[in-house]
């Protein structure tokens, strides 16, 4: 199977209403490319999943000015007013989650688990309408998985098999989200008809299903 | 002391608390400061939320790499010996217990070791990033801040802010004292010499146990 789509070929398959899981942590290691066609094309009523909402000029933080999303789910928004703006105007439903929170909701999506227990946010707002569980005398939250339609995802290089690998901090939410949605679309740097060395390949093929090309 | 040296003396002293190995992650702010003061006979590996142990500093024009970034997405560089990983293991690593030490500036702390650092109801939600996350997951939670907010108490009783966490605070580091948090209340172990235990106490609103064994707060 040819994985290899153009980023129009990409960005075509999202709907209005699509809930998306974008890799990147303030942008950096976020899907650019995919990002700015989806800008263009203007896909309206979408619910975002990203550890931030970016900046106002970069990232996802223009989907946001874009006013894109009716809903965002993120650990942070301070570095785009806009955002804040939106959800003290009740525009935008905003969910506050706590990174590492966020993170394990992604991989249980992908991983097919039923939630995860966790001390982060007991005794705080976090905890509010959620299942306390004790166990072996220690209080947990229960958190359950973050399930979407589309994984939109950057990483340094690709082989033609989907299998991926990284570089520096940009692997961040990316590896975490590939696979954890109905259709993961990766946007790389390079992209190799050679399969990468197994041994470090980060991120197995089959978790990915569409590849695209950086400004391709 | 002008606010530049009250950061440096607050940081001076809480580089006291790292250990030879350790692994620390430091918060936005005057916890950054940290990294400047960590004793030379002390190995210290600092881990960065965003993916990495290893944190090194500001990078020169040659060693910039756009995709090595710290929490705040600001440009640095990695030691030898550290190590990329994912949002995952990264939260794994501080949910596990595997982070000795954090450092965090607050809004409010009080008497029973609640902080609250990360939203003010209807003025500043930034929300918590991975705040919650550090508190409830590092084995010792140091809170590095300056002891009043221009003059009011910011060492409370009772946390009025929403929590970042809830009994999860160790160590509370100011300019005027070093104060643990036990069971019985927050104990004053160390004071900076240029203050009395009556200037601390008035500018805390729970009452200070006087450690029998105070010290004065002494940096380098």
């Amino acid at each position: 199977m040819n994985k290899l789509i153009s980023i129009e070929e990409a960005i075509d398959k999202i709907k209005d209403g699509d809930v998306l899981m974008i890799g990147g942590f303030l942008s950096v290691g976020a899907p650019l490319t995919l990002i700015d066609k989806l800008v263009e094309k203007g896909t309206k009523n979408l619910t975002l999943i990203c550890n931030d909402s970016g900046f106002v000029d970069s990232g996802v933080g223009k989907l946001v000015v874009n006013k894109q999303f009716s809903k965002v789910i993120a650990s942070h928004i301070g570095t785009n007013k806009e955002t804040g703006r939106q959800m003290m105007a009740g525009e935008t439903e905003v969910i506050l989650t706590p990174q590492g929170t966020l993170a394990e909701q992604v991989r249980c999506a992908c991983y097919g688990l039923g939630g995860f227990l966790t001390r982060t946010g007991v005794g705080t707002a976090v905890q509010e309408g959620k299942d306390v569980i004790e166990v072996d005398g220690v209080k947990y939250l229960l958190e359950k998985p973050l399930h979407a339609d589309f994984a939109l995802i950057f990483a340094q290089k690709a082989d033609k098999y989907g299998n991926l690998v990284y570089h520096g901090a940009a692997q961040n939410f990316n590896s975490v989200m590939a696979g954890a949605a109905t259709t993961t679309i990766v946007e790389v740097l390079e992209y190799s008809e050679e399969a990468l060395n197994p041994d470090v390949a980060e991120t197995p093929g089959v978790f990915v299903d569409y590849i695209v090309k950086r400004g391709a | 002391m002008d606010k530049e040296n009250i950061q440096e003396f607050i940081a001076k002293r809480v580089a006291q608390e790292l250990h030879d190995g350790d692994v620390v992650n430091l918060g936005i702010g005057l916890p950054t400061l940290v990294a400047n003061y960590v004793p030379h006979d002390k190995a210290v590996m600092f881990q960065s939320e965003n993916g990495f142990v290893g944190l090194g500093p500001t990078p020169t024009e040659e060693q910039f790499d756009p995709y090595i970034t710290n929490a705040g997405g600001k440009p640095v560089t990695i030691k030898k010996g550290g190590i990329f990983f994912d949002s995952a293991t990264s939260f794994g690593i501080i949910r596990g217990g595997h982070v000795d030490l954090t450092v965090l500036g607050a809004l409010q702390v009080d008497a029973k070791g609640n902080i609250a650092n990360y939203m003010i109801p209807g003025k500043m939600v930034p929300g918590m990033g991975g705040a919650m996350d550090l508190i409830s997951g590092a084995k010792k939670v140091i809170v590095a801040m300056e002891h009043t907010a221009k003059g009011s108490m910011k060492i409370l009783k009772e946390c009025s802010l929403p929590l970042t966490a809830a009994n999860e605070v160790n160590l509370i580091v100011t300019e005027m004292g070093v104060i643990e948090v036990t069971e019985k209340g927050l104990v004053l172990v160390e004071i900076n010499p240029e203050f009395s235990v009556e200037q601390v106490q008035d500018l805390t609103e729970p009452e200070l146990i006087v450690s029998e064994d105070l010290k004065p707060m002494e940096v380098e």
